[in-house]
């Protein structure tokens, strides 16, 4: 947990490009979130599993709309279409 | 350490918190079984009071004699412990794989935090490489130091026996 808490979490690994593209939307929106880093190695990811139900990053939590969502395709949508101009939030 | 018919190498003397400081506030990647975030020092303490062990890079030996001292006391079963080193998140899940049961270690590469406790240790023949000197504390909930243990020579490790008796007055 960061000082701030933000509602949106993360999960993602170092130098993901997929996990980057989600970070740049992030940031376009200017919308706070945490990271939290897992492994390399998909069978240590339990982590992302238990949240997301796969084993793939990055994987976005949103306590703020109650959405998890993988695939970075469809979380870039989903943030541009929640909270871009126009957005439901 | 045993008792050796030469001189250990001397620390210069150290700045660092006492009992009754406060323990500086910083914020740094901390790593624990799943994954690793960035957290602060304050926020770990306020889940209890916390055994807050500075030791060398993750690999020395001084590192691993530490946490296996650490984990025959059962350091862990009464406070949180948490351990700081110059190491990378990647080298910390691996110390975690081995020992240091139930701890979690914040990943300090620029020895940042070193600094703000006045325990850099600049490795002699590892050019541009600071670590940490070997340093426990206890930590209450609201970052005051209850018991503090800096190590003056090099190498030194702490006393486990008085860490373990602030562990039982404090926890």
């Amino acid at each position: 947990m960061s000082d701030s808490d933000p509602e949106l979490t993360l999960y993602r690994l170092q130098a993901c490009p997929f996990c980057e593209r989600v970070v740049r939307v992030l940031d376009d929106l200017d919308l706070a979130y945490d990271s939290r880093f897992v492994e390399p190695m998909h069978a240590d990811r339990n982590v992302v599993k238990r949240v997301s139900g796969k084993r793939s990053v990055p994987a976005l939590v949103d306590e703020a709309t109650g959405v998890t969502m993988s695939e970075s395709g469809n979380i870039v949508e989903y943030l541009e279409r929640t909270y871009g101009d126009g957005g439901a939030a | 350490m045993p008792d050796l018919d030469f001189e250990v190498t001397d620390l210069p003397a150290s700045d660092h918190p006492e009992p009754g400081d406060v323990a500086p506030e910083f914020t740094r990647p901390l790593v624990g079984p799943e994954y690793w975030a960035d957290e602060s020092l304050s926020s770990v303490v306020a889940e209890g009071p916390t055994l807050l062990v500075f030791h060398p890079m993750d690999g020395a030996f001084p590192t691993t004699y530490m946490w296996n001292a650490i984990d025959d006391h059962g350091f862990a079963d009464a406070v949180q412990v948490v351990g700081v080193s110059i190491s990378t998140p990647y080298e910390h899940k691996d110390l975690l794989a081995e020992r240091g049961e139930a701890a979690r270690l914040f990943s300090d590469p620029d020895a940042g935090v070193a600094a703000a406790y006045d325990l850099e240790n600049d490795l002699d023949g590892m050019a541009g490489v600071t670590e940490h000197r070997p340093a426990v504390f206890l930590l209450d909930s609201d970052r005051t130091v209850e018991y503090a243990w800096v190590a003056d020579e090099w190498p030194a490790f702490p006393d486990y026996e008085a860490i373990a008796a602030a562990v039982a007055d404090h926890a």
